[in-house]
């Protein structure tokens, strides 16, 4: 006799039990502490970060090790908790023109104020393994140690703006919207579009980065200037009416420099790709510049022909919380949707069949 | 300084009570529902309309009102929606009085009717299975509904407002405790 | 932040969190989108979507709207493919539970809010129930539009030959609608609208239904409604009239022969039986059938 299958409930909480087993791996190794994992996997926090929105050093690393270093799963996990979190007002803009510089290189000029920082940087590493990481308890060396870069370092874009060639940005001085309070509308205005890109799958970014130089989408990058450091983050409580320090953040601009033709009312220009994000992520901050300006196609009077000019295709498919979700969803039993193809295929076999022979009288 | 008095005893579950009575007075247009029966707001406030602003207002939805200061004060101060002084601006108008005109009030785009505003209107009375012929959407055959102190012209207005359908307006009556909601899809026949 | 102000650190309790877990300002924003859908039959309007602790596409819409319109007089029942021993119900359920502890039930006939996936309950819904219905895709037309700005511009000019379009082609070519789950209907002569992916075998039940019906799509951050005894049509053709599809034969448990039905593979040489997708309904048909033997 066929009972229905019961038991679930138990079988989510073995489920999860086992999970948890398998998170902490083979007893004998030592346990992974978040500090090392925040101290010794920076590359994999800031990426958690970005991507789910939310900077905190300590809860990304966090998240990092509850979901087994799947990446993006500990951005969900910090998106999830973000979302709770009471919402005191907005800091004042960063200026990343002030920022304390790790790394600083523009790829348009030999030389320039505040001159080229090589930084930590994989960049020009040969990419062998290193087998002495292998050894455990060893001592590393560690950097010379050099003066800190002295003196302004002017936005190389700026540089570029003073002289009339690169376009300014203009500041409506409208409250820029949030789509992790208002759902996405079109057209999106560019704010709205940057805040998407900048919580961004980075494989999508990359792919979507990659292909504008492919041809796919009218790009004719230079690298401006990426610059990655700390800044200052200012927030004005309404009773004191002055903006007060709250502390630093890590972060990569990267101001790409486009060729702009010009139209009726415009001479010919550079434009400019921008990208901003949490922490040290070079790849992601490109990939983002590469991407707004090919959504600024429209803005500009560009023919929109490529995947990274269209911005509904762009912006609904950037989010891999949301893509991961729906795409993994198809696990979730759907045998009652299946049923009724299954019963309508049936039906019409049923009748082509039946038309068959007739056809052949 | 007069003291304000206080908003519901327990934000959160008053809350989702009155929502629910709006939801059931949306949904069933012209059944009469209960809220606000603890709240002892400012006159010329009454507890339903008092209730429903605390439940729905806030700093994203622009309001407008004509109930004077002491009402403006409490609602300002309880449910942190910014007040304009024009009732087309406003996703919530609250009439103690002579409404605006239905027409004058935000009615939502074709794309996006649900821009069209919320009246909270106050009337002395509401009484169930007398008065009003309604039909629509919410209503099994025929829901009665008698409005004492409906503004002069509201039927006619209404059959404009449901004209532009699906643009419009939607309404809440409230009267003491007692609430129900005519939104736009409901038909009014005079009873 | 440290780690002890985050809620994970004080275990597993869901203590820090509001109640039904959104707090005021997401539940104020949820239920004025709630109450213009209801104004406005079948028409989709955008909400601010919150990022919930369960992945999207797993019920994050209907959990929003479940969590906005709960309170503690409520009896919540969720059901998965009409089951209400699937994970993922069992997943939603307890996550209602723990964060606004309110009563569950397995039975129909005892809810007062029945959130579900893919399935309307066999038995009539009445007056004093609300159905809330989880959304992968609310959009009708976007296998046949994909650009949302172009199908809100369609929705506005109730313009939906795309879709007529697309069913005759079903039926010039195969003979009848391919379309056996997610079957569109205009609600209120209006509005073309997705009933989400319930078999079309339970289209019919949404037509005039007592209870409320209410949808939330949270990754597509759309919610919208069904007032009671509303008029919903599945779309059809004079020629070609609607027909809800279900397996031609009885339960295997309960003998019923109306309800709809799943097929369950028994063993590899074709074996096959068919049992009711509504377990609840199928298993007080079992004990009334038990009951009447008894006497």
């Amino acid at each position: 006799m066929y009972v229905a299958v019961k038991g679930g409930e138990r079988a989510i909480s073995a489920a999860h039990a086992w999970l948890e087993e398998t998170r902490r791996g083979d007893a004998s190794v030592p346990e992974l502490a978040v500090a090392q994992i925040e101290q010794q996997m920076p590359l994999a926090v800031d990426r958690v970060m970005a991507e789910g929105s939310c900077h905190d050093r300590f809860l990304a690393a966090l998240a990092i090790k509850q979901a087994k270093g799947d990446l993006i799963e500990a951005a969900f996990l910090l998106r999830a908790y973000r979302t709770t979190l009471p919402r005191f007002g907005a800091s004042e803009p960063l200026e990343t023109a002030r920022m304390r510089l790790r790394r600083r290189i523009s790829a348009t000029y030999k030389d320039l104020p505040g001159g080229q920082v090589l930084g930590p940087t994989f960049d020009y590493t040969h990419r062998l393994l290193d087998f002495a990481l292998a050894a455990e308890g060893e001592e590393r060396a560690t950097g010379p140690e050099a003066s800190a870069p002295v003196g302004e370092a002017p936005r190389v874009t700026e540089l570029l703006a003073r002289e009339g060639l690169m376009q300014r940005e203009r500041d409506d001085e409208a409250e820029p919207g949030d789509l992790t309070r208002q759902p996405l509308a079109f057209p999106a205005e560019r704010p709205v579009r940057l805040q998407n890109l900048a919580r961004g799958d980075e494989g999508f970014l990359l792919a979507l980065g990659y292909s504008t130089q492919r041809g796919y989408g009218n790009a004719h990058p230079f690298v401006g200037e990426i610059r990655v450091g700390h800044v200052t983050v200012e927030f004005t409580p309404p009773e004191l009416g002055f903006p007060i320090e709250l502390g630093e953040i890590g972060i990569t601009e990267c101001q790409m420099v486009n060729q702009f033709k010009g139209s009726r009312t415009e001479p010919a220009q550079f434009t400019r790709g921008y990208g901003l994000v949490f922490g040290h992520g070079e790849r992601r901050a490109m990939a983002m510049a590469l991407v707004d300006r090919g959504l600024r196609a429209r803005e500009l009077g560009e023919d929109v022909t490529a995947p990274a000019q269209d911005e509904e295709f762009v912006l609904y498919h950037s989010d891999n919380i949301e893509a991961t979700g729906f795409v993994e969803h198809l696990k979730l039993p759907h045998y009652v949707d299946f049923q009724s193809e299954l019963e309508n295929l049936r039906t019409i076999r049923k009748s082509a069949e039946q038309a068959l022979p007739e056809a052949a009288e | 300084m007069t003291m304000l008095t206080a908003g519901f005893a327990d934000p959160v579950l008053d809350a989702q009570a009155t929502f629910r009575a709006v939801l059931e007075a949306v949904s069933r247009p012209g059944r009469i529902q209960r809220a606000g029966g603890a709240l002892n707001p400012p006159a010329p406030l009454n507890q339903a309309a008092a209730a429903v602003l605390l439940t729905l207002a806030d700093a994203d939805t622009p309001l407008w009102l004509d109930g004077g200061s002491a009402a403006e004060a409490w609602l300002r101060f309880h449910c942190g929606a910014p007040v304009v002084a024009q009732p087309g601006a406003a996703a919530f108008a609250l009439a103690t009085g002579m409404p605006p005109a239905l027409a004058a009030l935000a009615q939502g785009t074709e794309e996006e009717p649900q821009g069209g505003a919320t009246l909270v209107l106050q009337v002395s009375d509401l009484a169930e299975g007398e008065g009003w012929h309604l039909t629509g959407p919410g209503i099994e055959h025929e829901h009665r509904l008698r409005v004492t102190g409906a503004p002069e012209g509201f039927l006619s207005a209404w059959v404009a407002n449901r004209a532009g359908f699906p643009c419009g307006v939607d309404v809440v009556l409230c009267a003491g405790d007692r609430l129900t909601a005519l939104p736009r899809t409901v038909m009014i026949a005079e009873g | 932040m440290s780690a002890l102000e985050s809620p994970r650190a004080e275990g597993a309790t869901m203590e820090g969190y509001n109640f039904a877990y959104l707090d005021e300002a997401t539940k104020r924003m949820i239920r004025r989108a709630i109450l213009k859908a209801v104004a406005i039959p079948g028409h989709q309007i955008p909400f601010g979507a919150r990022e919930m602790p369960l992945p999207y596409g797993w019920g994050t819409g209907g959990i929003q709207v479940t969590a906005s319109i709960l309170g503690p007089a409520d009896t919540l029942k969720v059901i998965d493919q009409g089951s209400d021993d699937t994970t993922n119900a069992i997943s939603i359920r307890r996550f209602f539970r723990r964060v606004a502890g309110v009563a569950t039930t397995e039975h129909t006939a005892e809810a007062s809010v029945i959130q579900t996936r893919h399935r309307i309950p066999e038995r009539t819904l009445r007056e004093d129930q609300i159905m809330v219905y989880q959304v992968p895709q609310p959009e009708p037309l976007f296998r046949l539009e994909p650009r949302r700005a172009e199908t809100k511009r369609l929705h506005a000019l109730a313009d939906y030959g795309l879709m007529h379009v697309r069913l005759y082609e079903d039926i010039a070519r195969l003979g009848h609608i391919a379309k056996a789950y997610d079957y569109p209907v205009m609600v209120n002569g209006r509005y073309l609208m997705s009933p989400s992916p319930i078999p079309a075998f339970d289209n019919p039940k949404m037509h005039r239904m007592a209870a409320l019906q209410l949808f939330g799509a949270g990754r597509e951050k759309r919610i919208y409604a069904i007032p009671p005894y509303t008029e919903v049509r599945s779309l059809d053709f004079e020629d070609h009239p609607f027909r809800p599809i279900r397996a031609p034969h009885a339960c295997a448990l309960c003998r019923s022969t109306d309800t709809y039905l799943d097929e369950v593979i028994t063993d590899d040489a074709g074996g096959r039986m068919f049992v009711c997708s509504d377990t609840d309904f199928c298993a007080e048909r079992q004990a009334a059938t038990a009951q009447e033997a008894a006497e």
